[in-house]
């Protein structure tokens, strides 16, 4: 009935270098309304930001409209968007809010940046308006982050700084990129919160870009499903994720964890040697003190069974990083011991460890999969490069299919091992990290947030294997993450830290039934989240 | 205390401690160059002497005055000693002691390194900006043609090119001679860099001869240092063009020139500063050709005069000199770039 605030109809762009031509939007079609959110959801790759950037004509260079037409407030857009539109009429949030601010400059000045860009204003004005915008994003001590720089305030203040900016010139539509991608679950909420509010308030559009499914579902009024550059389904939340029509629709929602979810195979369960009274690692009152006496570690006591899977759950800056560095030996406790199988490891210096009988014993899955790959070697020389450290090393013949067996054990086919990191999936970059670290056939896995950076539906499959060869080799996990859902489903249980200290620790089914601590409860509280089929 | 300046006594901290550690290296510096007197043939007993034909007696008598017959470890600590006193040796072809000449000489070449540096950086700073801004472009080629011609003609041909087209052909350039024309008045000396001296004293008609002696012999170094600052700062200006926060300034609508200048520039600055460091000291020690060409009455070719004509005293103490100013510029930078981005904590 109204007229949309923004239309886009069957926009096409493409990637244009001097040999390549790759399209990356074929045809997309969406409107947004006012005071309403529409979110985009996809994975990596889908399209779903390069619709944004289009729509606020920041296209990188080698990226052209090949088609189609955006209208704004019915004014033709289409690959030329005015200075005086951009801030003033569409508004962008971008994810990794501190990045996003110049880190030179103060608060205060950049704020007065954007202002003074749309119009001109007074000294008084400005300062009229700088404290009217604080007090809108719910910043309470405002006079210290305006003169703070960026550097100086944590993740959650510099995003609600950036949703400041980016409702600084009264904008019309938001156009919010993954906008807590790198915020913990509580900031996250709080950002998000705010967002959906002003759009309320202000009676703005909005569009959510996200790979969130939870997310989407929560805060917007209305899905688009993206898949390679098409929009594959839209609806609203409830109609979408309840009986999506579309397969993919179907397969994301199926993969996303929730707070049901469970892996394929659980009746295997058996195979977890719960008898076994000794444990496998044992930290007693483990205590890490940087230089500047800051303790990221304060007191923290857990054992591991053998073929046991421990979550480690808490913010960015609960210790949980450092924990699993203490643990993995690759850096020195300043208190408390280490027992592994029985023996104390703390007492070996972390520098002198890897000479250690033990190092074999446990290995480590890092987060960034393909950062942690030398981009010199092909996956066959990263696979085997620990065994080659630790040996034994089986020779000739028998090394090569040894490393083809556990390639093939995380579902790496053989040609991929010729392979250099660039040339990979993430997906199959985090499984060349398993890959390195099983082949020394060690007792503990160390996973450090392995699924962090990937998709969905890449991360269900991830999850499904180290859930497997857990079982086929009886490996025990110290698995952390910040996302609950996922620890749920992999973990038999679960500790919460909360600045260097244990919230909570128990059965996962009991902490996430019946959380003791108010802190665990607004952690799940937090989450966002969707029942697809379920009723709640 | 500490809790009313909370700036300005860790600054000072700092400080020390740079210079502290900077210590160690001038020790190695003033060792080094005491070992090259001794191994370097020639006794400078010989050239004290009074003449060609004085007698083995009178040498002897000289060396044992200046503590030659001493121990290699006792001849040491008394270099030491004396120049814990500031006494550096004294020249044998001026006659004054290399403390005096190096006072007189230090702020030609400072004078000159400091002109041709502004020279370069206000050449150099708008090149890579523009090259970086529209990267791949004519432009940037163009920029990228000049650079490697500037950076391939030694400074002693575009020296002499420069003042045969300025000075021979155009006319438009004073000779090229010394810093300032000897007929006229020199402004009383107090920072020994003539310009400011003349401003100071209000003599602009020496301001006006000073700076024209001074453009050309800067020119030549300038341009030898234009290709590194160039091309590093459109490195730098490029690494920055592709973070968020420049994406973020975009999308928020803000004027082209202040993202340029106030968002890339800005903070494109830190690696340029840190490579105006190392193109500072390495102009101060190489500019020898420039000084030679232009007739410049600086530090270098004093240096080159005195180890042409074996007067070792004069080169142990340019070389104590260049350490010195090199660790000091270095110093500076560091301080620099800590006033230049909030991020580097002032400990």
């Amino acid at each position: 009935m109204t007229k949309p605030l923004l239309s886009i109809r069957d926009l096409r762009v493409s990637f244009v270098s001097d040999r390549t031509h790759k399209d990356v939007l074929h045809g997309v079609s969406l409107s947004v309304e006012r005071g309403k959110v529409l979110a985009l959801v996809g994975e990596s790759g889908s399209g779903k930001s390069v619709t944004g950037l289009t729509t606020m004509g920041l296209l990188p260079r080698q990226a052209t409209v090949t088609g189609g037409s955006i209208r704004f407030r019915g004014e033709e857009i289409t690959g030329h968007v005015p200075r005086s539109l951009r801030g003033a009429g569409i508004a962008m949030v971008f994810q990794n809010p501190r990045a996003a601010l110049n880190p030179t400059r103060r608060i205060r000045d950049q704020l007065s940046d954007v202002i003074r860009a749309h119009g001109k204003v007074d000294r008084a004005g400005l300062q009229a308006r700088l404290t009217e915008l604080m007090h809108q994003v719910s910043i309470t001590d405002a006079t210290r982050c305006l003169n703070a720089y960026p550097h100086q305030l944590s993740g959650g203040l510099c995003q609600r700084i950036v949703i400041a900016m980016a409702v600084a010139c009264s904008p019309d539509l938001i156009i919010a990129d993954e906008p807590t991608t790198g915020l913990d679950v509580l900031t996250q909420k709080a950002a998000m919160d705010l967002l959906l509010r002003l759009t309320r308030e202000r009676d703005m559009g909005m569009i959510l870009v996200t790979h969130d499914l939870g997310m989407a579902a929560q805060y917007s009024d209305d899905v688009a499903v993206m898949r390679h550059g098409k929009i594959v389904e839209r609806g609203t939340p409830e109609a979408l994720f309840r009986s999506p029509r579309n397969d993919y629709t179907r397969q994301l929602v199926a993969a996303c964890p929730t707070a049901t979810s469970l892996l394929e195979a659980p009746e295997a369960t058996v195979a977890r040697q719960a008898a076994e009274p000794v444990p496998l690692l044992e930290v007693r009152s483990m205590v890490k003190e940087y230089q500047n006496g800051f303790r990221a570690v304060d007191d923290v006591s857990f054992v591991i069974r053998p073929g046991e899977c421990l979550g480690l759950i808490g913010e960015s800056g609960s210790g949980k990083s450092t924990i699993s560095r203490l643990v993995s030996r690759l850096v020195d406790p300043e208190g408390g011991e280490i027992l592994f199988n029985g023996t104390p490891i703390s007492t070996i210096p972390a520098e002198a460890f890897y000479r250690a009988s033990q190092r074999r014993q446990i290995q480590f899955v890092f987060q960034d999969a393909a950062g942690s790959l030398n981009p010199r070697y092909t996956a066959y020389r990263s696979i085997v490069d620990p065994l080659l450290r630790m040996g034994p090393v089986p020779d000739g013949e028998a090394l090569r299919a040894l490393v083809v067996r556990t390639a093939c054990s995380v579902g790496l086919s053989e040609e991929m091992l010729e392979r250099y990191p660039h040339q990979m999936s993430g997906g199959q970059c985090a499984r060349v990290g398993i890959a390195r670290a099983i082949i020394v056939s060690p007792d503990l896995l160390i996973l450090d947030e392995p699924t962090a950076a990937l998709d969905v539906l890449v991360q269900a499959e991830v999850l499904a294997l180290l859930e497997r060869l857990r079982r086929e080799r009886g490996m025990s996990y110290l698995f952390v993450s910040h996302d609950l859902h996922v620890v749920r489903m992999l973990c038999d249980r679960a500790i919460i830290l909360r600045r260097g200290r244990i919230v909570e620790a128990g059965r996962c089914d009991d902490i996430f039934r019946a959380p003791q601590s108010d802190y665990t409860a607004s952690l799940l509280e937090a989450i966002p989240h969707f029942s697809p089929g379920a009723s709640v | 205390m500490s809790t009313e300046k909370p700036l300005f006594p860790p600054l000072l901290r700092r400080i020390g401690l740079r210079l502290g550690a900077a210590l160690p290296a001038l020790f190695c510096v003033i060792l080094f160059t005491f070992i090259m007197m001794r191994v370097l043939p020639g006794d400078p007993a010989v050239y004290f002497a009074s003449g060609p034909n004085a007698g083995q007696a009178e040498i002897q008598e000289l060396r044992h005055r200046m503590g030659l017959d001493a121990p290699m470890l006792v001849q040491f600590l008394h270099y030491l000693e004396n120049l814990a006193t500031g006494d550096l040796g004294r020249s044998l072809t001026t006659g004054q002691s290399v403390a005096q000449d190096m006072h007189d000489r230090l702020p030609a070449s400072l004078e000159l390194t400091l002109t041709a540096l502004a020279f370069s950086l206000l050449i150099s700073l708008p090149l890579g900006l523009t090259s970086a801004w529209w990267s791949g472009s004519i432009y940037d080629q163009c920029v990228r043609a000049f650079c490697s011609a500037c950076f391939c003609i030694p400074p002693f041909v575009s020296g002499i090119l420069l003042v045969y087209v300025f000075y021979y052909w155009l006319g438009v350039a004073p000779d090229p001679t010394g810093r300032i024309n000897i007929f006229l008045p020199q402004p009383p000396r107090v920072s020994g860099l003539l310009l400011i001296d003349s401003a100071l004293a209000g003599d602009w008609t020496a301001w006006h001869e000073a700076a024209g002696q001074l453009v050309l012999p800067a020119l030549t170094m300038a341009l030898f240092v234009i290709a590194p600052l160039t091309r590093m700062t459109r490195a730098a200006v490029i690494s920055v063009l592709g973070a968020d926060y420049i994406r973020t300034a975009r999308a928020m609508g803000l004027p082209t020139w202040r993202i340029m200048i106030v968002y890339t520039l800005r903070n494109a600055l830190m690696p340029v500063l840190t490579t105006v460091g190392i193109v500072f000291s390495t102009m101060m020690g190489a500019n020898v050709l420039v000084e030679k060409i232009f007739s410049w009455p600086g530090v270098a070719s004093y240096a080159l005069d005195a180890l042409v004509s074996s007067d070792y005293a004069p080169v142990q103490g340019f070389i104590l000199l260049m350490a010195c100013l090199f660790i000091l510029v270095n110093l500076v930078i560091d301080l620099l770039l800590g006033v230049l981005d909030p991020r580097v904590s002032v400990e």
